[in-house]
């Protein structure tokens, strides 16, 4: 009994603490407000924004309240972030790769470019993608079309979109294909485990992907065709492109910058991974006659992951909450748009700047717990 | 420097958790008043850097109108102009900075509105420029005024004004659709225009003028002659202690007065005789002015002398540097401008 005591007191002491600090802090914040006559409150949320954003995945503009504003702006963080994520873990593994390359020449070049990204600073970074890099390129009316259909400008790259006719029976064909070929490949498994059979699930996969979105297109109407951007004028000097898909420069410059940067970490996380993998086990799985790309895949790989995956999982944090740095460059993500525009008209400094921490903080956890499931998954099975 | 903006405006937040409140609307002697007094400079929030308005030079110098009326506050109060502590702030911060107490005036060429001034813990004392927003475009565009504008162009400005609000009306207005690109520093706004990222840039016409002067080549770009909304420029004071509110804001008129009354820093001390009693006022020469405020009586008297009146301080800044030699609506109104005080008495 005496001993549950000593252990709970702390425990509780320790609680109270903490209750009290977050009491005498919020007590002061309400005093200090009430005093500077600051209300509080979080009503504003729903009243018209009455301003307008450059670019957002969902239809928005002024009129909408400042929660839609809010949600525009996580929306482009998000965005952000998993295109970033996508590059940055690309690039971070064939350069992880690279750097353990025989080949000495792309062995230098990946361990020169892991260096040199590393130790500059992520801001100055995005400041050289976006005001150095951006004033090299051309105006819209000077641009040389890449393959006669895309243009890349000051003022964005203009891509040809894509004009679908019954979209829907196109997507279920998709949708067919890769539950087919689900089965497919668990169905090979069973048939190597149990019969020691081969079926080329590769090949057939490919067929079906290509095949039954194509039939889609034989027998189920669907269509497509492209919208391809045209040069319009505005006025003497001025001109845009209208039509296609016009992504923003901020947006490229800021997943420029941010995929390149982290990928600098993650190839150090697959370095690590890989090397600390040890020799025997390729040498073990050689003398039992697995092919090399069959040791990398089925015994190096799956013990490397184990160690690349938590690092790696930090990165991903960090490039979430570096992307925050694109209010420097007009990118319209949560910090610009909802902890910079909205704070500023309404005022409510401590409801906002709150909102966005806990935002922050919740795709951080997410992202967390995404990963540790991953990781979990493909950790060492005791039985 | 960006992060370093961040950290400033959490701090700002965090200031506002931990600061104590002690103080009370009731108290009859100012604390903010005392505070300055104590510490012997005026706490002043200015731009990171507009010329003319708010403006340090190479050696740390602040210069401008919006500086100016932070040293006529200094001169009245503390009984010397350069007794101020300058604190640049982005159009972000300077409210956050302001309620708590960071600053005590902010005078950095901030809009008064209404939802500011009765929503936010801030009173606005007083106009000291009187502005509208415009747009400026490249000269070689051929655009003359805003009609010239077609669907989808592209605006530069600043996030956190009141321009991206008037915009919005404006284009809403004329029914045409924009690419708004809205960066935090206004650097990065003239960089991004200069590049050719957007068609037109707009802010304060103060302010495109002012800014005009950082393009590779001003020469390059005119302001378009439509003024699209109203944008009274002046110092901000937090609500609830209305005697420093009161000082700030006659500190501002004294300057508006002298010009009317044909008073500057180098007549002052001889207009101590002069025949006309409001004059007599101004200087200190007659009444008791500065009791009411609970300053001495030559309060308005050194302001006019280290400061100058309203129209020595805007030729200093603003017509002798060539931003905007003509003063439009920001002339006495005798002269047929808007700058029309209460009398001092």
């Amino acid at each position: 009994m005496n001993a549950k005591f000593k252990k709970i007191i702390p425990q509780v002491l320790t609680l109270a603490f903490v209750a009290l600090i977050f009491g005498f802090f919020s007590y002061n914040a309400q005093l200090n407000m009430e005093n500077r006559g600051i209300s509080f409150g979080y009503g504003f949320l729903s009243q018209e924004s009455s301003f307008d954003v450059q670019f957002s995945l969902i239809e928005y503009d002024g009129s909408h309240s400042y929660f839609r504003a809010y949600l525009v702006g996580l929306l482009n963080t998000i965005l952000v972030s998993v295109i970033g994520i996508i590059f940055a873990t690309i690039i971070g593994v064939v350069v992880g790769i690279a750097r353990l390359s025989s080949n000495l020449l792309i062995n230098r070049a990946a361990a020169y470019y892991v260096e040199f990204f590393r130790n500059i600073p992520l801001l100055l970074q995005i400041f050289f993608w976006y005001f150095a890099a951006l004033r090299a390129l051309p105006l819209p009316e000077d641009a040389e079309p890449i393959f006669g259909v895309i243009f890349l400008t000051i003022k964005g790259l203009f891509i040809p979109a894509f004009v679908w006719n019954n979209l829907d029976i196109f997507m279920y064909s998709l949708l067919a294909a890769i539950i087919a070929i689900i089965f497919i490949r668990s169905y090979s498994k069973k048939l190597r485990e149990n019969e020691g059979k081969h079926i080329p699930v590769l090949y057939i996969s490919l067929g079906l992907i290509v095949g039954l979105p194509m039939i889609s297109f034989i027998i189920g109407g669907v269509t497509l065709s492209f919208e391809i951007p045209e040069l319009v004028q505005l006025a003497k000097t001025s001109f845009r492109f209208n039509g296609g898909l016009g992504l923003p420069p901020e947006l490229i410059a800021l997943t420029l910058a941010l995929a390149l940067y982290t990928a600098t970490f993650i190839a150090e996380c697959v370095r690590a991974g890989i090397q600390g993998v040890s020799k025997g086990q390729k040498e073990a799985a050689a003398s039992i006659g697995l092919t090399p790309n069959q040791v990398l895949k089925l015994v190096i790989m799956p013990q490397a992951l184990r160690i690349i995956i938590p690092p790696t999982t930090n990165q991903y944090l960090n490039l979430t909450k570096n992307s925050s740095l694109a209010a420097a460059i007009a990118y319209p993500d949560l910090v610009l748009v909802f902890a910079g525009t909205a704070l500023m008209q309404t005022g409510r400094a401590i409801e906002i700047v709150s909102i966005t921490m806990l935002t922050y903080l919740t795709l951080s956890v997410s992202i967390s717990i995404l990963m540790n499931w991953y990781n979990k998954k493909i950790a060492i099975k005791e039985k | 420097m960006f992060k370093i903006k961040q950290i400033t405006s959490l701090l700002a937040v965090v200031a506002v958790l931990f600061g104590f409140a002690t103080e009370s609307f009731a108290a009859k002697k100012s604390k903010t008043l005392k505070n300055t007094i104590k510490q012997g400079f005026v706490k002043c929030g200015v731009s990171q850097g507009l010329p003319g308005f708010s403006n340090a030079d190479a050696s740390g110098n602040w210069t401008g109108v919006d500086v100016d009326v932070c040293r006529a506050v200094a001169a009245a109060v503390l009984g010397d102009a350069n007794k101020v502590k300058f604190t640049p702030l982005s159009a972000k911060e300077r409210f956050t900075a302001l309620t708590s107490g960071e600053i005590d005036v902010l005078s950095r060429n901030t809009t008064w509105t209404l939802s500011r001034d009765a929503d936010i813990g801030l009173t606005f004392v007083g106009v000291n420029f009187y502005d509208g927003q415009g747009f400026m475009v490249r000269k070689n565009s051929g655009m003359s005024s805003v009609n010239d504008f077609k669907d989808g162009i592209s605006a530069c400005t600043n996030i956190g004004t009141t321009t991206e609000l008037n915009m919005r009306d404006f284009f809403n207005s004329k029914g045409i659709s924009y690419e708004p690109v809205a960066f935090e520093k206004a650097d990065e706004v003239v960089a991004a225009y200069d590049a050719g990222r957007c068609d037109t840039y707009t802010t304060d016409k103060s302010g495109l003028a002012a800014q005009r002067t950082k393009m590779s080549n001003p020469d390059d770009h005119i302001v378009l002659p439509e003024t699209i909304s109203k944008e009274p420029l002046g110092p901000v004071v937090r609500q609830g202690d209305a005697v420093w509110e009161d000082i700030v804001r006659w500190s501002l008129n004294t300057m508006i007065e002298a010009e009317e009354y044909g008073i500057n820093s180098g007549n002052a001390d001889s207009l101590k005789t002069s025949d006309n009693p409001a004059v007599k006022r101004i200087v200190g020469a007659e009444g008791e002015m500065g009791a009411a405020l609970g300053l001495d009586n030559d309060w308005s008297l050194r302001i006019i002398k280290q400061v100058g009146n309203y129209g020595e301080s805007y030729k200093r800044n603003i017509a002798d540097t060539g931003i905007l030699p003509d003063r439009g609506p920001n002339e006495i109104w005798t002269n047929g401008g808007l700058l029309y005080t209460p009398p001092a008495r």
